[in-house]
């Protein structure tokens, strides 16, 4: 039998240092969280200021000059709030242009989720002949930059189509699916373990059913940060309803704020009133998910 | 309830590796079977040929008398338990264990019952509403077995159910597989590498290596009687103690000699193994377990024939038994059965074991009586209980017996329950 002798407790010797008291570590505390406030509100003022700017724009009334000497960061004076009604409903037609443009985008988020799923869900679960180099070309497809592809689109939908003027353009397209999001959502359910698909079929689910069940339900994060770039995108997109629309009462909100600007006179109070109705679903947008976004971003590896 | 056969099973993956090598195997209705072998025998890929989730080269697999080879796996009525229970992480532990019900069509009211009745059987009651991540390894577990339950299936297959929980869980979880299996009577492929799940669970334990039966018989007759040296050395804890050895013979009868020592074969040991006559004067595998041993000390009356002499290394007191650990100058089995063993427990038994090879000394285990006063150092005498001495064929690995653990060599034949 070996038996270990425990070597023989040795007294620290060397000093603490003195233990500070628990006021001084409040104190602190509340000198670190002032701090921390005060650069906050100054950064977060910064980047409002031209928000700011164009809210005071927005409240003032017609003629008023809106690009004064010294800038106005806040309205002081005038608050004309029905120019926002205005700008909405009564000189210019903003409710319509966001009616118009939320069509698209709702078009779009369903055309993507829906394809891009599906394919992504092909590539990433499926084995087929040819998966990998279907998946290169889709790859490649994402270089090619959209302003390249067109014209040849536009003649394509204006003349095999006859689609000039309606929504459908700008609308279907999605739903042949987007590369960038294919490729972020088979990335996002290759990481899906595959017992899942194992246990579903041995429990008697086939394919479409683990993919309905199973895959896509687990995928809530990626597909709602592709369903935010979408809502991004087309809420934004300029080029496309341009060139396909050519009637006022079908316009978006960008072609909106567009031909404010180009007129001789613009109206700067109700442009920046309609820049602030445009921007603010965004916010809202952005708002709601923020943190799924976020997680969701983290999740599929994409730096934002 | 059904019987599943294998018949002629073999796998070939893509690559070329061959999982699997005809592999003939009867599961009686109701029993439970375990696979048992070291990673990479074979054994996950019968499962899941069975459960339909692998396709077969060769072969034909029935459950209940039909093929199945190309049914889909929810129509084969078989229930799987994963080793990481692959459970729907989105999915409450009550949808968890309805969602084949529900893919069934089963009506909702009978779905209701099946699944609370599981979850009593499995304590599971209050954890009805929680999803997976809310929950331990063991409710896990339980979930998982909770899902195959529900179906109330043809068989019940599980692969490595029990080894993502600690030991103490996993003891007891082993009961209670064991439990609801015998209560409700489903015929059962159990999966595993432990061979104390393989011996306490098993109504038939089959051991594979390298995608090859090695021999199917119940969990004692695998013990008492293993096939080849592959069985003898997989099966027990500590390992059988494996050295080569010379059979002689004399007037006072027949012996096995190894480093210096010599034992006496009981009469009646080498009558039951008519085959040993052929191998006298030619090397043998011995085999003796650890159990088959004692500290001499403690019985003064044993005959010196089956004694011999050693030097304690080590001495591993474990309460109710001591593991005396000892070096015998003779060189290990070097095979490639016992290097499938050694590589099997970890990458540094396997360069023991070389180093030992080497070296020309192998070790044993010897388990002894905790009354045992044998000291680290000390020589002392190991008594055999020379009535149950192993011989193996060194060629071939087969046992070395009579003419029945010779039909049971290499490809078995399944034995009687």
């Amino acid at each position: 039998m070996r038996t270990i002798e425990a070597p023989e407790r040795v007294e620290s010797t060397r000093a603490r240092p003195p233990i500070r008291s628990a006021r001084r570590y409040r104190a602190r505390r509340i000198a670190y969280k002032v701090a921390m406030y005060a650069i906050l509100i100054g950064l977060c003022s910064f980047i409002m200021m031209p928000v700011f700017w164009a809210l005071t724009a927005a409240l003032k009334p017609d003629l008023e000059p809106v690009f004064t000497p010294t800038p106005e960061w806040f309205p002081t004076k005038f608050f004309e709030w029905d120019n926002f009604r205005r700008v909405l409903v009564d000189t210019l037609p903003f409710l319509r242009y966001a009616i118009n443009t939320m069509i698209i985008v709702i078009g779009n988020i369903i055309g993507v989720l829906i394809s891009c799923s599906l394919v992504g869900f092909a590539f990433a679960r499926l084995r087929f002949r040819g998966s990998k180099v279907l998946f290169y070309i889709l790859i490649v497809t994402m270089l090619i930059p959209w302003q390249a592809l067109m014209v040849p689109q536009f003649l394509f939908f204006v003349k095999v189509f006859h689609w000039y003027g309606s929504y459908l353009p700008l609308i279907v397209p999605s739903f042949t699916g987007v590369g960038f999001f294919i490729f972020l959502i088979r990335q996002y359910m290759r990481t899906i373990p595959r017992d899942l698909d194992d246990a579903a079929r041995v429990d008697g689910l086939n394919t479409w059913q683990i993919f309905w069940r199973i895959i896509l339900p687990l995928s809530t994060p990626v597909l709602t940060v592709c369903a935010v770039f979408t809502f991004l995108g087309s809420w934004n997109n300029l080029l496309g309803p341009l060139i396909y629309l050519d009637d006022d009462s079908k316009f978006t909100v960008a072609i909106g704020l567009a031909n404010l600007v180009t007129r001789a006179d613009t109206p700067w109070n109700l442009t920046m009133a309609a820049n602030l109705i445009t921007v603010l679903p965004t916010v809202i947008v952005y708002f709601f998910v923020q943190k799924k976004l976020i997680g969701g971003i983290a999740s599929v590896g994409l730096k934002g | 309830m059904a019987e599943i056969a294998l018949e002629g099973v073999s796998k070939v993956f893509a690559d070329g590796t061959e999982a699997v090598h005809t592999l003939d195997l009867d599961i009686p209705d109701g029993r439970l079977m375990v696979l048992v072998g070291p990673s990479g025998c074979g054994k996950t890929t019968v499962l899941r040929m069975v459960a339909g989730l692998e396709d077969l080269t060769g072969g034909r697999i029935l459950i209940g008398g039909d093929e199945v080879n190309e049914v889909p796996p929810g129509d084969r009525d078989v229930a799987m338990v994963f080793q990481n229970y692959a459970l729907y992480p989105h999915m409450t532990v009550y949808q968890n264990m309805a969602l084949s019900l529900k893919i069934r069509k089963i009506k909702r009211a009978e779905m209701d019952r099946r699944v609370r009745e599981a979850a009593e059987v499995l304590h599971l009651e209050d954890l009805l509403q929680k999803r997976p991540r809310e929950l331990s390894g063991g409710q896990r577990q339980r979930v998982a077995m909770g899902r195959a339950i529900v179906r109330e299936p043809q068989a019940f297959l599980m692969d490595e159910p029990l080894s993502n929980l600690d030991a103490k869980l996993r003891v007891q979880m082993r009961a209670e597989i064991l439990r609801i299996q015998k209560d409700l009577r489903v015929t059962t492929i159990y999966v595993t590498h432990d061979q104390v799940e393989a011996m306490t669970l098993g109504d038939l334990v089959a051991v594979m290596k390298k995608g090859v039966l090695q021999q199917v018989a119940a969990p004692q007759e695998l013990y008492a009687n293993p096939a080849n040296l592959f069985v003898g050395g997989f099966i027990g804890s500590p390992a059988m103690n494996l050295v080569e050895a010379t059979v002689s013979t004399s007037d006072a009868g027949t012996f096995v000699e190894f480093a210096e020592n010599r034992l006496r074969v009981p009469d009646e040991v080498v009558s039951a193994r008519p085959a040993l006559a052929s191998f006298r004067g030619r090397t043998v595998i011995l085999g003796i377990r650890p159990e088959g041993m004692e500290d001499a000390a403690l019985v003064p009356s044993s005959s010196p024939d089956s004694r011999f002499p050693i030097t304690v290394d080590l001495r591993e007191g474990m309460g109710s038994d001591v593991y005396l650990h000892f070096t015998i100058a003779a060189p290990p089995v070097f095979t490639e059965d016992t290097r499938e063993l050694a590589a099997d427990v970890d990458e540094k038994a396997l360069t023991d074991l070389k180093e030992q090879a080497s070296e020309r000394r192998s070790t044993f285990i010897a388990r002894a009586s905790p009354e045992s006063a044998a000291r680290v150092g000390e020589r002392i005498e190991i008594l055999v209980d020379t009535r149950k001495l192993y011989f193996f064929d060194p060629a071939t690995g087969a046992s070395i017996g009579g003419d029945r653990a010779a039909a049971t060599v290499g490809v078995a034949g399944s034995s009687g329950v």
